[in-house]
C-alpha cells in the first residue's frame, strides 16, 4: 500500500467572478521513503494540490476525489483525527513560510511549541529535542536563543524544516522550500532534505517551479499544467510532453553548445483557469500542435519507461 | 564604453565597522557586449550596479562612460541616465499598479522632454516585443502576464534610446517558460541596436544563455572574469568551481559550508579562505591564503582569477 494515494482530485475555488478550476482530476501516489517532485509554472495549481492533501484550503474551495494517507480517507476524517494527522503524520513546509516565523519569539521556542501544545514532551525534554532538531538541520544549539531576524534566509529555511520534523512525520510536503535562496544555500538545504529522506525513511512531496531543484532530490517527477498532471515519470528520464520539454529547455545545461547564446522560451500566456482553452489546454502555446488538438483532449497514457504523458503525439503502441 | 576603475563603496553605520559592499572593482563593458555579473546574495552586485548608474557615489575610484569620468552634478547625471538605463528585478514592484502601460513608458521621455511622445512609446513597446503597441497602451499591470510586465519595464528603459542597459536580476521573478522570451529579447536588442548590457544575476544558466563575458563577484571583489565559455567550462577560481558544481548537471558537488560572509568583517589574506574547499582539504598553500593579500584584478577581457593557486 502506498503511503499517499490521490485519486482524481479536483479543487474549484468559487469566487464572485465565477469558478476557478485550480486542480482538475489529479491522481498520484507516493511510496514510503520515496520523493516525488511536482513542477509547473505559476498558477498551475501546485500549492492548491499541496494544501488539499491536509484539507488546509479556504472555505470557498470545493474539493472532490479521494486522498488516502496511510490507507485512511483524508476527506472523510473527523476534525479531531485530522488535527492528529496534521501534526503527527504529515507536515507541510509552506511556500514563503520563512517570512511567517514569529519575529518576537526565539527560534527554539517556536520549534518546541507543537511538542508542548500536543503534550508530547515535558519542557525539559522539548529543549533537548530542539537541540537535536537544530543539529539535524545543521544549526548550532545556541541558535535556539536567536530571533528570526538574526539568522539568514537559508538558516530560516532550516528552522522551518526543523519545525516540520519536530513530531517525526511520515510525510513532508515542501512547497517551494528553496525559492528565493541563493544557489549555494539552496544546495545546502537540498542536501539536507535528501539526507533526511535517506536516513529516516521519510516520504517527500516537493513542489517547485524550478525543474533543476527537483531533478536531483526526487525519484519521480510530475509536471502540472493548468491544474492537471500532463506528464509523470522517473526524474532521470527524458520528457515526452511538449510542455515538459519546453520547461526543461528553459533551464539550460551550462556547457551545452546548443543553448549557448540561444535562450529557449515558450510563447504565449499561461492559461486563465476561469477560461480554459478547449481540447488539449496546452494547444494555443504548443509548438507542435495538430489540427485536432483544439478539440480533442488527451488523457495521460503510457509513454514507455514507467512514464505517462497526456499528448496525442505520444503513441501508445510505441512503448 | 562603461568602466569602473578601482571602485569602492562603503556604507558607514554607527557603532559598527563600515560595510565594504564594493571593495576594489575594475570592470568594463564594451560596445555591443553583454557582461554577466554573478555572485551570491549580499556580495555587492546591486551596489555595484547602482554605483555604475550614478545612483550611489563611490567612496573611492571612478566610473567612466565613453572614456570620461562621471560627473555627479544634476545636469550631467540626467544626461548620463539617458544613455545608461536600469532595468530592475521584480516587475510588479517597479510598476505603479494605478498607472497604465502608456503612462509607465512615457515617464522617462517626459522627464527628458522628448518630442513625439506617442511615437516614442509605441516604438519602445514594439521593440520590447509588445505588438501591436496600441493594444497595450491602456492596460494596467495586473492585466498583464509576468513576462509582459517585465517587457513593459524594459520598454520604459528603451524609450530613451540608451546605449547601455544595466539589468538587475531581469528574470528572477519570472516563470521558466517566460524567462527564455525575455533573454532572447535582450540578445535581439544587442544584435539589432548594438545595445551593451550588464546583467546582474545569481543564475549561471542565464549567463550561459546570453553573456559574452562573465565576472564572478565574491564579497565585494571580482574574483574571476573572462569569456563565458572559458569561465563556465573551465573555472579556475575555487569559488567559481564550487558555484558550478552545485548545478544539477555537475557530476560532483562541492557544497561550501557556512553562510554568505559579512562585508563588515572581510577576512585577511584571500577573502574566500574561510570557506575555500582547497584550504579545507589542507592544501600546502593554505598558510599563504590566510595571510597574503591578492591583487585587484584589472579590467581585461582575457580569463583571469584572483587565487594564489593561479597567480
Ligand atoms: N483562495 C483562492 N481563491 C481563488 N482563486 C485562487 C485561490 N488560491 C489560488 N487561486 C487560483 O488557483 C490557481 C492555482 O493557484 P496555486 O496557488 O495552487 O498555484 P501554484 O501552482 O502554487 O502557483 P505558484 O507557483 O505561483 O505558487 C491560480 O489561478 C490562482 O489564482
Ligand atoms: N544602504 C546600505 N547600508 C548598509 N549596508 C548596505 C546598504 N546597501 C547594501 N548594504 C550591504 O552591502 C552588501 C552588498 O549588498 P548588495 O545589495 O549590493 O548585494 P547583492 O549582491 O545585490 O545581493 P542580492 O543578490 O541579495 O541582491 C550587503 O551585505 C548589504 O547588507
Ligand atoms: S496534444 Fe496536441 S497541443 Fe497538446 S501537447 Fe500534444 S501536440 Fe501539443
Ligand atoms: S587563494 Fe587560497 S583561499 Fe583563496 S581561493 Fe585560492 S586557494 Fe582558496
Ligand atoms: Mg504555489
Ligand atoms: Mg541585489
Amino acid at each position: 500500500m502506498s503511503l499517499l494515494e490521490v485519486d482524481n482530485l479536483s479543487v474549484t475555488y468559487r469566487i464572485a467572478s465565477g469558478d476557478v478550476l485550480a486542480v482538475r482530476g489529479v491522481s498520484l501516489s507516493l511510496e514510503a521513503g520515496e520523493a516525488l517532485g511536482i513542477v509547473g509554472e505559476s498558477g498551475s495549481g501546485k500549492s492548491t494540490l499541496a494544501m488539499a492533501m491536509l484539507r488546509l484550503l479556504p472555505k470557498d474551495a470545493r474539493t472532490e476525489g479521494r486522498i488516502l494517507l496511510g490507507g485512511e480517507d483524508v476527506l472523510a476524517m473527523k476534525w479531531g483525527r485530522l488535527r492528529a494527522v496534521r501534526w503527527a503524520e504529515a507536515s507541510i513546509v509552506f511556500q514563503g513560510a520563512q517570512h511567517g516565523l514569529n519575529p518576537v519569539q526565539r527560534i527554539g521556542d517556536q520549534i518546541a511549541e507543537p511538542l508542548l501544545v500536543h503534550k508530547l514532551a515535558t519542557p525539559e525534554k522539548a529543549r533537548a529535542r530542539v537541540v537535536e532538531l537544530l543539529e539535524q538541520v545543521g544549526l548550532p544549539a545556541w541558535r535556539a536563543r536567536s530571533y528570526p531576524h538574526e539568522v539568514s534566509g537559508g538558516q530560516r529555511q532550516r528552522v522551518m524544516i526543523a519545525m516540520a520534523l519536530a513530531c517525526e512525520p511520515q510525510l513532508i510536503i515542501a512547497d517551494e522550500p528553496t525559492t528565493a535562496l541563493d544557489l549555494m544555500v539552496q544546495a545546502q538545504v537540498l542536501a539536507l532534505i535528501k539526507d533526511l529522506i535517506a536516513s529516516r525513511g521519510i516520504s517527500l512531496l516537493m513542489i517547485s517551479h524550478d525543474l533543476s531543484v527537483l531533478a536531483d532530490t526526487c525519484d519521480r517527477l510530475a509536471v502540472m499544467y493548468a491544474g492537471r498532471v500532463v506528464e509523470a515519470g522517473p526524474s532521470s528520464g527524458t520528457f515526452r510532453h511538449p510542455y515538459s520539454q519546453a520547461l526543461a529547455a528553459a533551464f539550460p545545461t551550462v556547457g551545452d553548445p546548443t543553448s549557448r547564446l540561444a535562450p529557449q522560451g515558450l510563447g504565449g500566456d499561461p492559461p486563465d483557469p476561469q477560461r480554459l482553452p478547449s481540447g488539449c489546454v496546452f494547444h494555443p502555446r504548443c509548438p507542435v500542435a495538430l489540427d485536432t488538438c483544439s478539440t480533442v483532449d488527451i488523457d495521460l497514457r503510457p509513454a514507455g519507461d514507467r512514464r505517462t504523458a497526456a499528448c496525442v503525439l505520444v503513441l501508445e503502441e510505441s512503448c | 564604453m562603461l568602466a569602473a576603475t578601482d571602485l569602492r563603496v562603503e556604507f558607514a553605520s554607527r557603532g559598527r565597522p563600515a560595510a565594504r559592499a564594493v571593495d576594489g572593482v575594475n570592470l568594463a563593458v564594451g560596445a555591443g557586449e553583454i557582461v554577466a555579473l554573478v555572485g551570491e546574495s549580499g556580495c555587492g552586485k546591486t551596489t555595484l550596479a547602482r554605483t555604475l548608474l550614478g545612483l550611489e557615489r563611490p567612496t573611492a575610484g571612478t566610473v567612466s562612460y565613453d572614456g570620461t569620468p562621471l560627473s555627479y552634478r544634476a545636469r550631467a547625471l540626467k544626461a548620463y541616465r539617458r544613455e545608461v538605463q536600469l532595468v530592475l528585478q521584480d516587475p510588479m514592484g517597479s510598476l505603479n499598479p494605478r498607472q497604465t502601460v502608456y503612462e509607465a513608458v512615457a515617464e522617462g521621455p517626459r522627464i527628458h522632454g522628448l518630442p513625439d511622445e506617442e511615437k516614442v512609446v509605441a516604438e519602445a513597446l514594439s521593440r520590447a516585443g509588445l505588438r501591436p503597441p496600441e493594444r497595450f497602451f491602456l492596460r494596467y499591470p495586473h492585466e498583464l502576464s509576468g513576462g509582459q510586465r517585465q517587457r513593459v519595464v524594459i520598454a520604459g528603459a528603451l524609450a530613451l534610446d540608451p546605449k547601455v542597459l544595466i539589468a538587475d536580476e531581469p528574470v528572477a521573478s519570472l516563470d521558466a517558460s517566460v524567462r527564455g522570451e525575455i533573454l532572447a529579447l535582450l540578445l535581439r536588442l544587442r544584435d539589432d541596436l548594438g545595445l551593451s548590457a550588464l546583467v546582474v544575476t545569481h543564475d549561471l544558466g542565464l549567463a550561459w544563455n546570453i553573456a559574452d563575458r562573465v565576472a564572478v563577484m565574491y564579497l565585494g571583489r571580482i574574483v574571476e572574469s573572462g569569456p563565458t565559455e572559458e569561465i563556465l567550462r573551465a573555472p579556475q577560481h575555487p569559488y567559481t568551481q564550487a558555484l558550478l558544481s552545485v548545478l544539477p548537471e555537475s557530476p560532483e558537488r562541492i557544497v561550501l559550508t557556512g553562510e554568505p560572509p559579512d562585508p563588515t568583517r572581510i577576512p585577511t589574506g584571500c577573502r574566500f579562505h574561510p570557506r575555500c574547499q582547497v584550504v579545507a582539504a589542507g592544501n600546502v598553500i593554505a598558510p599563504t591564503c590566510q595571510t597574503t593579500l591578492l591583487p585587484v584584478l584589472p579590467a581585461i577581457p582575457e580569463p583571469q582569477s584572483a587565487c594564489h593557486l593561479t597567480i
